[in-house]
């Protein structure tokens, strides 16, 4: 659409400006004067200069739980995006079948991330959970409190149930915008279902599919809650992931000087790659 | 074929029901019975522990706090993005680019970062513990997720509605409340959707600015676990009583769903 030029509509945007920035830039603020000075309460502050930042990025702490924090992503955005999609493609396209489908869908997303934490703890108790309990008797020796590769395989399982509903949603809405006329013609052509998916469904798709892949990363790199209330980050460290790492840092053990600069650093690698996925998104948009 | 077809949606909700059956099914079980043994349905069904939660105020509370400050940020949210998405759907001004992806920025702070320069922000202005402090600290999410999906559903409004408008002699504010606004009443629905949604299940901000007087309903559950022994039963019943708000949003969007998704941007 072509925008007119108005200096006016300033105006419009001042009352999110005015309240987001109150929300963002005051905090934020706070959080780069710690991340320079040393403090010992009482408001007495000492300048460290970059000290926190060369002992974060030194940290072996920062490295395993920023490693953890990669991995984590990537595998969840390895299987929610294609499950997704596939899940979308077979999903029913008219009648009681696409509300029935949409509302049960949609149903882990509204549940708050500590209930999913705390069902998945409950679901998945050796003893008592349904999951935990099957495993068992099916001859695996499952247990998420203790074994490390358990807790991920939970974390993981748990994760793909909370938000591949998303991908499906996008995928499906991505899908319900290609005119029949398309599908029309690849029958004509005798294309095969793997090409209508390849050459048309994909390409529709590309919009949405960018949005998903842009949330899925940016929430999966902030998780906090879920995690903790399963595994707490244990065993050990084995999923304390950024976020949790974090939070134990500046509340648990009050460092504050060290994880304001983690948090900047951590706050910066989310940008970095939002920006990436943004400008493409937009050379995409200005391109179509 | 068309058997198969409904095999994967089919499996996939099964999938997604088990883990909310187990916490129904842990709802309705005695706390003996929990510990003592594996069950798959309760053998002695008793709703003492939903009987629990709706006698005792500090437990109902939680929910009507949570309510509260989830329906004031999906006011605010709402409310100042309309004019906000207008502007940068329509117009072009000084520094819009920038300042629309500032404002996407925050959609992707870590909550965890802002935690406990918030509860020192809060404090000083004297809003710790109140609704207004969480309902405000949500729309550091909120605004930039509802301007974002705003934006989307206005931009697919062509230009001539607008022009038509003033040729007939509206002015600007009648257009955008009797017009505009009636146009976009599906966007409306679903950015309210995702505001609520976002809102309602963010802990980490709302734990972190209450204490008593605004504390939400999530955060009386992790308290309850860690204070009082594991009452599992007590828990899996307030869980439960979770999802029903949300069940509730997504059954009068669900029509807009879909359509919503694929005219707007989330």
């Amino acid at each position: 659409m072509n925008k007119t030029v108005n200096q006016k509509a300033w105006f419009f945007v001042i009352p999110v400006f005015v309240l987001v920035a109150f929300n963002a830039i005051i905090p934020l603020m706070t959080v780069v004067n710690y991340a320079f000075q040393e403090t010992f309460g009482n408001n007495v502050f000492m300048w460290e200069g970059t000290r926190w930042f060369k002992q974060i990025m030194l940290s072996e702490r920062f490295h395993a739980s920023l490693g953890r924090q990669f991995l984590f992503t990537f595998i969840i955005l390895f299987i929610q995006i294609p499950l997704g999609i596939a899940i979308a493609l077979t999903m029913p396209k008219e009648g009681i079948g696409v509300p029935v489908c949409l509302v049960l869908m949609s149903m882990p997303l509204l549940i708050p991330w500590n209930v999913v934490g705390a069902m998945w703890n409950i679901f998945a108790l050796p003893d008592i959970g349904f999951l935990g309990h099957s495993l068992n008797a099916l001859g695996f020796d499952y247990n998420f409190t203790q074994q490390i590769g358990d807790a991920w395989f939970t974390t993981i399982l748990m994760d793909v149930w909370h938000w591949t509903s998303l991908v499906v949603l996008l995928s499906y809405a991505g899908l319900r915008s290609i005119q029949p006329a398309y599908y029309q013609a690849a029958e004509i052509d005798g294309a095969s279902r793997w090409a209508i998916f390849t050459k048309i469904e994909l390409p529709k798709m590309k919009k949405v599919l960018t949005i998903a892949i842009l949330l899925r990363f940016m929430d999966s790199f902030m998780i906090y809650t879920e995690p903790f209330v399963l595994t707490g980050g244990g065993p050990g460290n084995a999923t304390a992931f950024l976020s949790i790492d974090l939070v134990k840092m500046a509340l648990g053990q009050f460092d504050l000087g060290p994880a304001a600069a983690m948090s900047l650093i951590y706050f910066f690698i989310v940008l970095l790659v939002c920006w990436v996925f943004y400008t493409l998104m937009m050379r995409n948009e200005e391109k179509s | 074929m068309k058997k198969a077809k409904w095999l994967v949606p089919t499996i996939y909700i099964i999938f997604l029901m088990l883990p909310i059956y187990w916490l129904l099914n842990m709802s309705f079980k005695t706390t003996t019975e929990i510990i003592n043994t594996y069950t798959l349905w309760p053998q002695e069904f008793t709703l003492d522990n939903y009987k629990k939660i709706f006698t005792d105020s500090t437990w109902y509370t939680g929910y009507l706090n949570s309510i509260y400050y989830v329906v004031m940020n999906t006011v605010i949210s709402v409310a100042a993005a309309l004019p906000a998405a207008y502007a940068f759907s329509r117009y072009k001004f000084l520094g819009d680019k920038h300042l629309f992806f500032w404002l996407l920025t925050n959609r992707m702070a870590p909550p965890a970062v802002f935690a406990l320069p918030f509860f020192q922000f809060y404090s000083s202005v004297n809003l710790f513990d109140t609704h207004v402090a969480v309902a405000l600290s949500h729309c550091l999410f909120n605004i930039p997720l509802a301007v974002w999906i705003l934006e989307g559903f206005m931009s697919s409004v062509p230009k001539e509605l607008d022009e038509t408008a003033y040729v007939d002699g509206y002015s600007f504010w009648r257009f955008f409340f009797k017009i505009f606004i009636p146009t976009i009443t599906a966007g409306i629905g679903i950015t309210m959707f995702f505001c609520f949604m976002f809102s309602w299940v963010e802990l980490l901000l709302a734990k972190t600015l209450t204490a008593v007087a605004a504390k939400p309903i999530a955060a009386t559950m992790t308290r309850t676990a860690s204070t009082s022994g594991y009452e599992l039963g007590l828990l899996a019943a307030a869980g439960s009583l979770t999802i029903i708000p949300g069940a509730i949003v997504i059954y009068f969007v669900r029509n807009y769903i879909a359509k919503g998704f694929a005219l707007g941007r989330v």
